[in-house]
């Protein structure tokens, strides 16, 4: 595989292309970074070896497996989800921190600077919870070169147990106060990593402020368990016929992931430089990212999937989709999608689209009507041949009507006509139609029609103004709090 | 149940034949099954079971398949068509439910419906699993089923699921008809039919082979049964007609297929000549060249554009190096004791559809073995004559058309209450899975009509 494909070796694209290409360097929290894509302190980072192939590979920097004092694992140590066929939608662990001695570990930290010096590594640390313990440890990662330190609050299976880990990214105090230990001593950036088994990340994200860091990353792998094999009723991963609950990631975290690094950025209290972490697989997940709040990204499960090469794709997608926006850093993106992030009371009221299918585009799979009718509003109809529109069919008879068709094989000899049929239109009759008067907009539909663009959702509210519900209550048009929200479009 | 041996075993595969007729549609394995079941978008009223004849609830049956429900999944596939496993080998698909498919109008790519269909039939006989349906109580009342082929085990299954007597009585020493003589064994080994059936008899079915069922034994056999139920299907290939048709190396399509699947007939001379250009014709043709004929000729009277296969066939059959000679007509037959070729002249067709010979335009094609394959008879006409038996007899008056019995097409019965019918002898020859479908809504009309309302087993 080639070297990093940084910004510059794209130069070939022809000079215009050249001049405006953008670039992917930036600081986080004082960090001067080529790109924002780190590989997540896990087994992709467990040794130098490891980690200086990844640099080749194109990332811009490193969490180096944290270190602690070297710790058993079990063995087998990961189960995962898969979707459909898909495999590792999701993605669990019940693995420790590094099980290499500390000393082992620096050195390469040592070694891996030297011949990287232009690359983020960031030591992650886990210690007892005793102030000297911690001084020690941030003195020997920094004196070993790391570019900065990340404390790792967020193990949720093992390491709690013995009062590390999560459990100390959980109670706020002694995040605090360990963040204090550690800064009384660093002379490098600190970054705390969040647990996301908490019920409101901002309280962490306060206490690590207070703390003195320097930046936040989120989120760690929440307390999960994967599943249960149905012929042994032994859950995964099977440590010997008993499992334990362990720390999801991987893309279904992907969601929950973004939802906290919103609450943190949007509130003044918990906001730091922000590195994002939680199933990003690609430029696209990380452009997410970014766009609320994060500077860098980190990646775990993506790459232990399909290894380090996919940080080409990240890099040569996030560049071509920046050119394309017009964004010459990131920074002319981080945090633009935050301010359309908003509490529900104030949401426009009076915003109303209505469902329209795209009869060109339909192929009748008849998706939209099932599900409008058994989870939405009951308003997409088949009533398209009909002489006008019949809202009175029911699911239950036009499946019934089917069950009576007599359908035979065409024969070319017995069925003049029949051999020049074609498929490749839909039948009008198979093609839904939604009553607009009674759709409530609520997306349902389109989201499971597979095909793209088929049915798009229309505003229809030509000349109301903006109206939230912290204002109609304001306005003293809702008297109690808990008053029901009343459609203005009826 | 009298004790007999099972029909798969009465049967013995010929080795050359397995190696030459190897499957056309490979069957899945689970990784590729899985991910094409998960491909299936479970449509809301699915085209691809309106498509069906026998109604399969296609988009149940693969999701079962993606959720690894196997039993359940071969239990819908039976449950509307109690030949699911022939069906999912033999069934033209592509003009029945993967031609519905709405995949054509999303990427191209229908779901592979049969094969799925296969993997889930393939995977309930390897489990060594019974037929998951069990017959109903009994209600003494009783049918005869005349043919033991698709359409009447068809009805014969919903006969017995009601609790209701199916005797089947058929010419030929085994069952399934068509199913088990017909089919390319390319397709449906022979085997395999009488696999199905023999899962289907768990129901309680009453064989009665080697009995070709008479005018006479008609009127006796109604006599002596609450209903019958007429799956005949239809007769012999035509006759050309012309002189030296009596001539040794000059056959018929059914009874190619019919030996060659029987084991009686493992190979043809070097080159044969097929005369017509239905489906039937294909599989006869491809058949020779399987056979080891090395020239293999179909001839046929009109263009390609008027030819009765299926495209999918024809195309086949010319991947197969068969090759078409197209607006020719037969006008004799030499030979010599043996055949040795077949006289032929070029015909053009009119304005009204009507063909005529061209001038001066006769030429000679040289053959070891001529096989007819243009069209099959009807076999129903002793049902309309006037009856030779007792006086108790109705069925003298059945109605008939161009040779086909006339159903009421939702239950299959016939001009006389009595009688039901279904399957090629009145359909005009269509396909198995419209020969289940027939037997079917007659085993529900029947026992409708006995005023029988029991739930199904
Ligand atoms: C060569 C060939 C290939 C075919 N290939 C396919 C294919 O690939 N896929 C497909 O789906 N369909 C195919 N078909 C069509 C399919 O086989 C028939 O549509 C189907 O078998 C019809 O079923 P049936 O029960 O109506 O009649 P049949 O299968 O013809 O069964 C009728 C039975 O009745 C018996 N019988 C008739 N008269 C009497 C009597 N008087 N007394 C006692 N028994 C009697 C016969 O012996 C026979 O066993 C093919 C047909 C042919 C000829
Ligand atoms: C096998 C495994 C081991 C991990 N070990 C650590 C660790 O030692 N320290 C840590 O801070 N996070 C650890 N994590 C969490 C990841 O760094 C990351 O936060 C999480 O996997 C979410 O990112 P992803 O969705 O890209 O995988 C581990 C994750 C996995 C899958
Ligand atoms: S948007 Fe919702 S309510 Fe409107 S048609 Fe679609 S599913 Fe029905
Ligand atoms: S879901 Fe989309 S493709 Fe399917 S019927 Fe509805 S509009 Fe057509
Ligand atoms: S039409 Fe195709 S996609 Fe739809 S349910 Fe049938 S097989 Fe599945």
């Amino acid at each position: 595989m080639g070297s990093a494909l940084g910004s510059e070796s794209l130069d070939g694209w022809g000079c215009n292309m050249a001049k405006d290409r953008p670039t992917l360097t930036s600081t986080f929290c004082g960090i001067e970074c080529m790109n924002p894509f780190w590989l997540a302190s896990a087994p992709p980072t467990n040794c130098g070896e490891q980690i200086m192939r990844a640099f080749d590979a194109g990332w811009g920097g490193a969490v180096w497996k944290t270190i602690g004092e070297p710790i058993t694992n079990v063995s087998s140590r990961y189960s995962s989800i898969d979707w459909e066929g898909r495999r590792m939608m999701g993605f669990n662990n019940i693995e420790l921190i590094s099980d290499r001695p500390i000393e082992v570990n620096l050195q390469e930290i040592a070694e891996v600077k030297r011949r990287y010096p232009k690359h983020v590594v960031i030591a992650s640390l886990m210690v007892e919870s005793k102030r000297e313990s911690w001084h020690d440890i941030v003195q020997r990662a920094e004196d070993a070169g790391a570019d900065g330190l990340e404390l790792n609050f967020g193990c949720p299976h093992g390491m709690s147990e013995r009062g590390m880990g999560s459990a100390v990214g959980q109670v706020p105090e002694y995040c605090e106060k360990i963040t204090g230990w550690v800064k009384e001593k660093a002379r490098t950036p600190v970054i705390v990593k969040l647990t996301p088994n908490i019920s409101d990340i901002r309280v962490p994200a306060r206490a690590a402020k207070r703390g003195g860091a320097d930046a936040l990353s989120a989120i760690n792998t929440i307390n999960s368990i994967t599943g249960i094999d149905l012929d042994t009723f032994q859950p995964s991963p099977n440590v010997d016929g008993k499992s334990s609950h362990g720390g999801y990631c991987g893309p279904a975290v992907k969601p929950i992931a973004l939802n906290m690094v919103q609450q943190i950025q949007a509130d003044a209290t918990s906001m730091l430089p922000l590195s994002g972490i939680g199933g990003i697989g690609n430029w696209r997940d990380a452009a997410e990212f970014i766009l609320l709040g994060c500077s860098t990204v980190q990646v775990c499960t993506a790459a232990m999937h399909y290894g380090y090469r996919i940080v080409e794709d990240m890099q040569d997608g996030l560049l071509n989709w920046m050119a394309e926006k017009g964004f010459a850093t990131i920074e002319d993106f981080r945090g633009l999608s935050l301010p359309n992030v908003r509490e529900w009371k104030q949401l426009n009221l009076n915003y109303q689209i209505v469902a329209r299918i795209h009869a060109d585009l339909c192929i009748g799979c008849q998706l939209c009507y099932t599900a409008c009718w058994d989870g939405a509003h009951q308003c997409i109809h088949l009533d398209r041949t009909s002489p006008a529109p019949d809202t009175t069919l029911t699911p239950g008879m036009v499946e019934a009507e089917s069950a009576r068709r007599i359908s035979t094989t065409p024969i070319p000899k017995l069925d003049a006509g029949t051999s020049g049929r074609t498929n490749a239109i839909t039948p009008l009759e198979r093609i839904p139609r939604v009553d607009e008067h009674h759709c409530v907009g609520c997306n349902l539909c389109s989201l499971v029609c597979p095909v793209e663009n088929c049915i798009t959702m229309e505003r229809i509210d030509k000349d109301l103004p903006f109206e939230s519900w912290e204002e109609r209550v304001a306005k003293g048009l809702i008297t109690s709090g808990t008053g029901e929200v009343m459609s203005t479009n009826t | 149940m009298s004790e007999r041996v099972p029909f798969p075993e009465q049967v013995v595969a010929t080795p050359e034949v397995v190696k030459r007729f190897g499957d056309l549609h490979p069957p899945f394995d689970r990784q590729a099954a899985v991910p094409e079941a998960n491909r299936c978008l479970y449509c809301f009223d699915a085209p691809c079971t309106i498509a069906c004849p026998t109604h399969i609830d296609v988009p149940s049956f693969i999701k079962k398949i993606a959720s690894g429900n196997l039993s359940g999944s071969a239990r819908t596939i039976l449950d509307a068509n109690i030949l699911g496993a022939s069906c999912s080998r033999a069934c033209p698909v592509e003009v029945l439910c993967e031609g519905a498919c709405v995949m054509h109008r999303y990427n191209k790519q229908p779901i592979q419906i049969a094969r799925l269909q296969r993997f889930a039939m393939d995977a309930l006989y390897e489990s060594g699993a019974p037929l998951p349906f069990a017959p109903g109580p009994e209600t003494g009342l009783s049918v005869a089923l005349i043919g033991a082929g698709p359409a009447s085990l068809a009805c014969a299954a919903e006969l017995r699921r009601r609790g209701i007597r199916a005797d089947l009585y058929d010419a030929r020493p085994l069952p399934g008809g068509l199913n088990t003589y017909g089919i390319a064994e390319y397709k449906l080994p022979l085997v395999e039919s009488l696999r199905e059936i023999e899962m289907l008899s768990q129901l309680g079915v009453e064989f009665h082979f080697e009995t070709k069922v008479d005018a006479a034994g008609l009127a006796e056999l109604e006599g002596t049964h609450d209903a019958v139920f007429l799956g005949i299907g239809l007769g012999a290939i035509h006759q050309l007609g012309v002189a030296g048709e009596e001539l040794a190396g000059v056959t018929n399509a059914l009874d190619l297929i019919a030996g060659y699947k029987s084991g009686a007939l493992t190979t043809v001379p070097k080159r044969v000549v097929v005369v017509g250009a239905g489906n039937t014709a294909i599989d006869a043709a491809i058949a020779s060249v399987r056979l080891g004929a090395s020239e293999v000729h179909i001839l046929y009277r009109r263009g390609q554009e008027q030819m009765s296969a299926f495209a999918f066939e024809y195309e086949h059959a010319k991947h197969e190096g068969v090759k078409f000679l197209w607006h020719v007509q037969p006008t004799g037959i030499r030979g010599d004791g043996i055949v040795k070729g077949l006289e032929l002249t070029r015909v053009a067709a009119t304005e009204d559809g009507s063909i005529v010979p061209e001038k001066d335009s006769a030429f000679v094609l040289e053959a070891d073995l001529i096989v007819l394959s243009i069209g099959q008879s009807t076999h129903a006409d002793f049902l309309s004559g006037s009856p030779s038996s007792g006086p108790s007899s109705t069925f003298g008056k059945i109605q008939l058309e161009r040779g086909r019995i006339v159903i009421d097409r939702a239950t299959g019965q016939t001009s006389q209450p009595k009688f039901f019918a279904g399957g090629d002898c009145t359909n005009g020859g269509r396909e198995v899975v419209d020969a289940v479908a027939d037997g079917k809504r007659a085993g529900i009309g029947i026992a409708g009509w006995l005023g029988v309302q029991h739930g199904k087993g």
